[in-house]
C-alpha cells in the first residue's frame, strides 16, 4: 500500500517536471536587455563619418518628433538585409534617422552607403564600440525608436516587414 | 647592517611598484569576470573575445581611468543592461527561491541525519 503511494507520487512528480521542461523549450531564448535607462544622456559625443566633426548625439534628436538610431557596420550581413527598410523610412517626414557606424573601416562604411544608398541624416562613428555600450547596445544591427530623446522601443537584430510596419504605425500618432 | 637596510628598502620599493603596475590590469579582469557576456552563451566578459566583450573591457578600463569605483561600474552597467549582466543576483522576489533553497535543503538534510542517528 505504502509502496504504491510512493510509486504514484514519483510518477506525478516526473510528469510535472516533464511538462515544466516542455514549457521551457517553447520559451523565447533570445535575451533582450531590460534597460531601466531609456533617456539618451547629454554627454555622448561622436565624430561624424563625412565631416569628422565632433557632435553631441542629443543635438541631432531635436528636429523631428521621432528619431531612429540605427547601429550598423559594413561587415555585418544582416545590416544589408534591413537597409531597404531604412531607406523607405527615410522618406517619412515625421522621423529622422541617425546611423552609428560600429567598429568599422571608414572607407568600407562609405562604400556601403554609396552602394546601397544613405538613409541617415547623419552618420556617427564609433570606432571602439564603447559608445554603443553607453547606449546599451549588445551588437549590430540594433535599432532604437526614440520620441524626443527617450527610447520607446528597441529592436535587436535586423528590421523586417513586421517591425517596419510597427515603426510606421507608431510614428503616425 | 647597512646591507640589510638597503635590501629592505629595495624590497619595499619593488612591492610598491609591482602592486601599482598590476592594480589597474587586475581590476579590469576582476570586474569583467563578474559580468555576463550577453551575446555569448555561458561565458563571462573576461572569457569572451567577441566585439561586445572587447568593447566592454575597454569601457571598464576607461571608467577605472576616470576613477570610478567598482560598485559604481556594476550599477552603471545594470542601468544599461538590467540585472542579468552581473553574475551575482540580487535578492528579490524572483531570485528569492534561488537564495533560500540551499538553506532549506541543508536544514532538511540535517534533520534526516539527526533522525537516522537517533533511531539507531
Amino acid at each position: 500500500m505504502k509502496n504504491k503511494k510512493i510509486f504514484l507520487i514519483t510518477i506525478i512528480i516526473i510528469i510535472s517536471i516533464f511538462f515544466i521542461l516542455l514549457l521551457g523549450l517553447k520559451k523565447e531564448q533570445n535575451y533582450i536587455p531590460e534597460s531601466k535607462l531609456s533617456i539618451i544622456k547629454n554627454n555622448i559625443s561622436f565624430k561624424t563619418l563625412y565631416s569628422e566633426e565632433k557632435i553631441f548625439l542629443n543635438d541631432l534628436l531635436k528636429e523631428k518628433p521621432y528619431n531612429l538610431i540605427n547601429i550598423w557596420a559594413s561587415w555585418c550581413a544582416p545590416c544589408k538585409e534591413e537597409h531597404p527598410y531604412l531607406i523607405e523610412l527615410s522618406f517619412n517626414d515625421r522621423i529622422n534617422l541617425v546611423g552609428i557606424n560600429y567598429k568599422d573601416n571608414i572607407k568600407n562604411a562609405k562604400n556601403f552607403l554609396f552602394d546601397l544608398g544613405n538613409p541617415y541624416k547623419e552618420v556617427l562613428v564609433d570606432n571602439s564600440g564603447v559608445k554603443s555600450i553607453e547606449l546599451g547596445a549588445i551588437g549590430v544591427p540594433e535599432t532604437y525608436l526614440l520620441k524626443d530623446n527617450k527610447i520607446i522601443k528597441k529592436f535587436i537584430g535586423p528590421l523586417n516587414k513586421i517591425t517596419f510596419d510597427e515603426i510606421t504605425e507608431i510614428i503616425k500618432k | 647592517m647597512k646591507k640589510i637596510k638597503y635590501i629592505v628598502v629595495v624590497f619595499c620599493f619593488s612591492i610598491f611598484f609591482y602592486n601599482h603596475s598590476i592594480s589597474s590590469e587586475k581590476n579590469v579582469d576582476q570586474i569583467s569576470k563578474n559580468l555576463r557576456c550577453l551575446i555569448c552563451q555561458g561565458q563571462s566578459v573576461y572569457d569572451s573575445q567577441s566585439d561586445f566583450a572587447l568593447s566592454m573591457k575597454q569601457l571598464i578600463q576607461n571608467k577605472i581611468d576616470q576613477g570610478v569605483e567598482e560598485d559604481e561600474i556594476y550599477k552603471y552597467l545594470k542601468e544599461k543592461y538590467g540585472e542579468w549582466i552581473v553574475y551575482d543576483p540580487e535578492v528579490n522576489k524572483n531570485t528569492f527561491l534561488l537564495w533560500i533553497l540551499p538553506l532549506i535543503l541543508f536544514i532538511f538534510g540535517g534533520l534526516l541525519i539527526i533522525r537516522k542517528v537517533t533511531i539507531k
